[in-house]
Parts: C-alpha cells; sequence; structure tokens
C-alpha cells in the first residue's frame, strides 16, 4: 500500500476556540488512497482536524493543502471531500434512495447517471431494496451504510469519517470495521477516520496518527504503533501495558523493580531515569524458582482467548499484569522471565504531561462508560 | 374515575364558555327578530362579500409579509448559540409585554399627517405622506402586532434541525442558499403551517387595527360585527351569522394548514 502521492497537508495548523489551544501546530501529510486514524482521548483535537480537512473549521493560523492548492478559507460544498457524520446527520425527510441520491442531484448529475450510480452504492452497502425506506425505519447499522453510501456516491477523493461506529454495538462494530476496510480497498480512495477506540484504528488502519492535547504524540503503522510506542501515553493508549519507572544503567542495561535486566535501547545518558514499559502478553511464565521474577496470583479473569492475571511478589511494590493462554489459580507461585526485547524503554514525560495524561484518560473513560450505556 | 373527576371544572368551562355560546350564535344567526326560523341573515351576509373579500385579502398580504420577514429571522436566531437565542427570542416577545392597543395608538402618532415621521421629512423638505388611514397602515399594524406569532413556531421547529444536517448538505455540494432550499425548508414546514395559522387567523378577524390606523374609512369584517353587535346598525341576528361566516373562514384555512403540520408540532401550541 506504499504510496507516496500526498493529498493533504497540514502545516502548522492552530486552532484556538475562546483563547484555548485544540490544535497546536499541527503538521500531517496523508498519501493518496491511504487509510489514515486519528487516535487519541476525547478533547486530543482529532474530530478537529477532521474538521479543518471537511472545510467545518477554519485554522487560526496555518495552511491546509489539498492535491497541492492551498484551501484555506474554501468552503465546504467546493471542496472533492465528503463526510460520514458521527451521528450520520441523515435527512429525515428524504428515504433512502433520495438520500444517496442528494449529492448527485445538487451537482447535476444526469438522471440516468445517477439512478446508476445510486444503485451501485446499494449494493456496495448491502442496501439493495430499501430505497423506499424512510430512514427512521433503519436500524443504527443500516443507517450507517447509508450514511456512507451517500457520502461515496459522490466519488469523493477523501472521506471523512468521524467516529462512525461509535453508536453500534461490539459485533456490529467488527462487522463493520471489515467492510469499511473493504470499501476503501475497493473504491481506492483516501480514508481519514476518527476514534479513541485503539482497537478499531489497529485493525482498519495503514497509518495510525495517536494525538493527545492538540499534538501529535506518534505517527506509524498498526505494527509500529503497538510494538514501538513512543513514549508511555502511547503505549498505555495503545493496548495493556505495565508502566513503570527506571534507570538506564549503561547502554543496554535498564534497572527497574530492583533488577538489572538486558534490553536493546541505547543512547541515553548513564542513569537517566526512564519509562519502561512491559506488555503483558511478553511475560513468559515458569517454575518460580527460575524467573526473573517471581510471585502470587493476586487475580486471574478469563478474557475470551486469554486470562489476565495480576501477580505480585511479597515485599515487592510493584503488580504486574500478566496474559497468558494457560491457567494459573489464584494464590499460586509462578515465575515470569523477560527477554532483552520485551523490554521498552521510553523517555520519560515530565510529571506535569502525565498528570494532564492521566486527567485525559480518566476523562475519556468517563465518556466512553456514558456512550456505551 | 379520579381523572374524570379532575376534568370536570374544565368541562363547565367549557361548557359556559365555549358551546353555550357557539349555541346562542347559531340560534340566533338562524332566526329573525321575532325567533322564527329562517336563513335570510345568511343571505343578507353575501351583501358584505367585498368587507369580507378584502378582510382576507389584507389578511393574507399580512400573513405572507410576517413569512418573508419572521423565516429569515427565525433562522438566523436558531444557528445562534443558547444565550444568544434566549435574547433574542426575548426580543421578539418584548413588544408583546405592552397593551395591544397601547401599541396600537403609538403607530397612530407615529403615521399620522402631521405625526412624527412626517415631522422628520419635512425636516429635509419631503412630504407630508398620506400613512395613516390607508390599507397599508393597516396591514403595517397587523404585521406589526402578529409578527412574533410567525417568529415563534418557526424558531421552534428550526431550533430543532441539527446543525449537522447543515453541514451535511454543505459537505454534499449545497451552497447556503440551496441548503436553506433544499434541507432547511422542506423541515420547517410544520413550522410555516402552524404561523401562517397563527397570524392569518387573528389578522382576518381583528377590527381594533383597522378602525385605529385605517380610520374606518373601509371596514373589515370584524368592524363590520361589531357594529351589529354594538354599533348604530344593531342587529345581533345578522352579526351572528356574519361571526359563523367567519368561523367558517377560519376553520377552513386552518384544514388547510393542518395538513402540513406534525402531529408533535401540535401538542406544542397547546402549550
Amino acid at each position: 500500500m506504499e504510496n507516496k502521492n500526498t493529498l493533504i497537508s497540514l502545516r502548522n495548523v492552530t486552532v484556538a476556540y475562546d483563547g484555548e489551544v485544540v490544535l497546536n501546530r499541527l503538521n500531517l501529510d496523508i498519501a493518496d488512497k491511504e487509510f489514515v486514524t486519528l487516535l487519541g482521548p476525547s478533547g486530543c483535537g482529532k474530530t478537529t482536524t477532521l474538521r479543518i480537512i471537511g472545510g467545518f473549521v477554519e485554522p487560526a493560523e496555518g495552511d491546509v493543502f489539498f492535491d497541492g492548492a492551498k484551501i484555506n478559507g474554501l468552503p465546504p460544498h467546493k471542496r472533492h471531500i465528503n463526510t460520514v457524520f458521527q451521528r450520520y446527520a441523515l435527512f429525515p425527510h428524504l428515504n433512502v434512495y433520495e438520500n444517496i441520491e442528494f449529492g448527485l442531484k445538487v451537482s447535476k448529475v444526469a438522471p440516468d447517471e445517477r439512478r446508476r450510480r445510486v444503485k451501485e452504492m446499494l449494493s456496495l452497502v448491502g442496501l439493495s431494496g430499501f430505497e423506499l425506506r424512510r430512514v427512521d425505519q433503519l436500524s443504527g447499522g443500516q443507517q450507517q451504510r447509508v450514511a456512507i453510501a451517500r457520502a461515496l456516491v459522490n466519488h469523493p477523493r477523501v472521506l471523512l469519517l468521524d467516529e462512525p461506529l461509535g453508536a453500534l454495538d461490539l459485533k456490529l462494530r467488527k462487522e463493520m470495521q471489515i467492510e469499511l476496510k473493504r470499501i476503501q480497498q475497493r473504491l481506492a480512495i483516501t480514508f481519514l477516520y476518527v476514534t479513541h477506540d485503539q482497537e478499531e484504528a489497529l485493525t482498519m488502519s495503514d497509518r495510525v496518527v495517536v494525538m493527545r492535547n492538540g499534538q501529535i504524540q506518534q505517527i506509524g503503522t498498526p505494527i509500529d504503533i503497538y510494538n514501538e510506542p513512543i513514549n508511555a501515553f502511547v503505549a498505555d493508549f495503545i493496548g495493556e501495558s505495565n508502566i513503570v519507572d527506571g534507570i538506564m544503567r549503561a547502554d543496554y542495561l535498564i534497572e527497574f523493580a530492583g533488577r538489572r535486566l538486558p534490553c536493546l535501547d541505547a543512547g541515553f545518558a548513564k542513569d537517566e531515569s526512564v519509562d519502561v514499559v512491559i506488555r503483558p502478553e511478553d511475560w513468559e511464565i515458569c517454575a518460580p524458582e527460575n524467573g526473573q521474577f517471581h510471585g502470587t496470583v493476586l487475580s486471574s479473569v478469563f478474557k475470551g482467548v486469554h486470562f489476565e492475571l495480576m501477580v505480585k511478589a511479597p515485599g515487592e511494590e510493584e503488580e504486574w499484569m500478566v496474559h497468558t493462554i494457560e491457567t494459573h489459580p489464584v494464590g499460586s507461585e509462578i515465575g515470569l522471565i523477560l527477554t532483552p526485547d520485551d523490554i521498552h524503554i521510553m523517555k520519560k514525560m515530565s510529571p506535569q504531561e502525565e498528570a494532564e495524561l492521566l486527567g485525559a484518560l480518566e476523562a475519556d473513560s468517563l465518556l466512553t462508560d456514558t456512550e456505551e450505556e | 374515575m379520579k381523572a374524570k373527576f379532575a376534568a370536570a371544572p374544565y368541562l363547565l368551562w367549557a361548557a359556559f364558555f365555549i358551546v353555550i355560546p357557539f349555541g346562542l350564535v347559531a340560534y340566533y344567526a338562524l332566526t329573525d327578530l321575532h325567533g322564527g326560523f329562517t336563513l335570510s341573515n345568511f343571505a343578507q351576509s353575501l351583501r358584505f362579500a367585498p368587507v369580507i373579500g378584502s378582510s382576507i385579502w389584507l389578511a393574507i398580504i399580512a400573513t405572507a409579509v410576517c413569512l418573508l420577514i419572521a423565516y429569515p429571522l427565525a433562522y438566523l436566531i436558531s444557528r445562534k448559540s443558547t444565550g444568544g437565542q434566549r435574547t433574542l427570542v426575548l426580543l421578539v416577545m418584548l413588544p408583546m409585554w405592552m397593551s395591544f392597543l397601547l401599541r396600537t395608538y403609538a403607530w397612530m402618532t407615529l403615521l399620522e399627517n402631521n405625526g412624527v415621521i412626517n415631522r422628520l421629512f419635512g425636516l429635509i423638505g419631503l412630504g407630508p405622506f398620506e400613512m395613516i388611514n390607508t390599507q397599508g397602515a393597516v396591514v403595517l399594524g397587523m404585521v406589526y402586532n402578529y409578527l412574533p406569532f410567525m417568529i415563534l413556531p418557526l424558531y421552534s421547529v428550526m431550533t430543532k434541525i441539527d446543525q449537522s444536517l447543515i453541514e451535511a448538505a454543505s459537505d454534499l455540494g449545497c451552497s447556503p442558499g440551496q441548503t436553506l432550499r433544499q434541507v432547511v425548508l422542506p423541515l420547517s414546514v410544520p413550522g410555516i403551517a402552524t404561523g401562517i395559522t397563527m397570524v392569518f387567523v387573528p389578522a382576518v378577524s381583528t377590527f381594533v387595527i383597522s378602525v385605529m390606523l385605517g380610520g374606518g374609512s373601509f371596514m373589515l369584517i370584524g368592524d363590520l360585527i361589531e357594529m351589529e353587535f354594538l354599533g348604530n346598525a344593531y342587529n345581533p341576528h345578522l352579526g351572528a351569522a356574519l361571526s359563523i361566516v367567519l368561523m367558517v373562514i377560519i376553520l377552513i384555512c386552518m384544514a388547510l394548514t393542518d395538513m402540513f403540520s406534525d402531529p408533535e408540532e401540535k401538542e406544542g401550541l397547546l402549550l
């Protein structure tokens, strides 16, 4: 999927509402035919970024380029970009067919051509036969498909999707994730997708942009982001992690939790304080006497494919989250082993940054809870 | 049982102030001076067809002007922030806190031949213009007094139109004008229907505005009814017949607009 033709560029884009900076000198390039996801907690500026590209928000500073041309100030109806809105925003006075046809009618496409393209879209999203339904008679998943068809029928160069699956239940969400990816590959257009669901981002994207407080934390393929998070925020936001304090004693030697272990990282100052991230699935479990770590299983929760254990050694502070597909009863003693490539070392954030991070994550989990109720 | 009991005062109210008076009006309309049954009152009403016609015509013009002024205004208000909406709606309502008669008197002093407006024109060497005692002055009085009744139902429907629908229209290629025509207009039809009823009904039946601003130089159906009951031409039988004619006109108007209003909105009207 490598394609280096840049279609959209944001250069030093800054947005502020009532003096509060929402986006801070953001730079982002999106290639043609790429599936890019903006991922982050609520309030991180991901939706604002999307709305800037759609033309609904004007940056206070900075430039937006589309296909090489500067499009600052160009109203939405003059951009070759279409949007799937968060709550679908289907027109209640029109039926399914008329909703999808809307954009074609506005741009005065010939009636025959209109009919052909609407039919094509209906079959693409699996809604053939629903032409005359009123939109309020459709389920959430069907409304979602109409919203996607209504946007795609105009053959946009870019489709913007603002948390389009947020209102659907889990099973439907997973189906739609696969379907969206299929549609994107089949039509070969650029998708820019906004979500706070890390799994969704990892599943569909060619590249993920992790954002926080109006700034980009990391851009990379899902595998890069997961395996090589650039800081504790990204590590914590993407997947489950154990994050502990550590000290770089020398190149390739890290000290944490009272142990010195070999690692793959170098280039830090001697005795620099760092964050150590260990993914729960990276632990290898062995007999207690053979482990670098050992401890008692405090809890064991079955998660479907794996068990999630909390393990703690008496007299030690750290509790480790461990994922395993074997059963280890609560109270049993186990040993844990890490190989050097399981230990991810990251530069420390300032205490202030850390406080903000915790605040952001809490606010987001609250929001997610209420949304799913 | 309890609910029935609670409804009793309202039923009594309705009986005393709606059913019985209506029965009396119908009785008078269908009888002559000696109490015998007759349809001649309705036949006589036909003599006043020009008055009835001009009443309807002026009410239609006033309603149309109200709609033209209120529609863009209501749309602008509905797209403001919540606080801004509250302030602007308050400003729309503000004149209604003052007596209807006072407001209309105020227009008299403004429009008179040596009133405020003509004196201002006089300062720059224009006029005086004949403004009071014209049909234009009567329409102005109707528009001024009934405009809030057009703005409020329009605003209440428009404020329910989700901003994301406006954005979606724009996203799909609509200029602001096209968005207004293709999305806002169809979704605000119930508000237009309600607003038309609420302006047309009082406008077609008014008698104060035409007396004060029209100077009695031409009559509306309301003036006619007033004259038959309280004025020199005392004839309650003819007045009752004319009242029924007016009711029929109003019912036709309401039936027409009712086809376009949506059921939810009607509940809102009762509040």
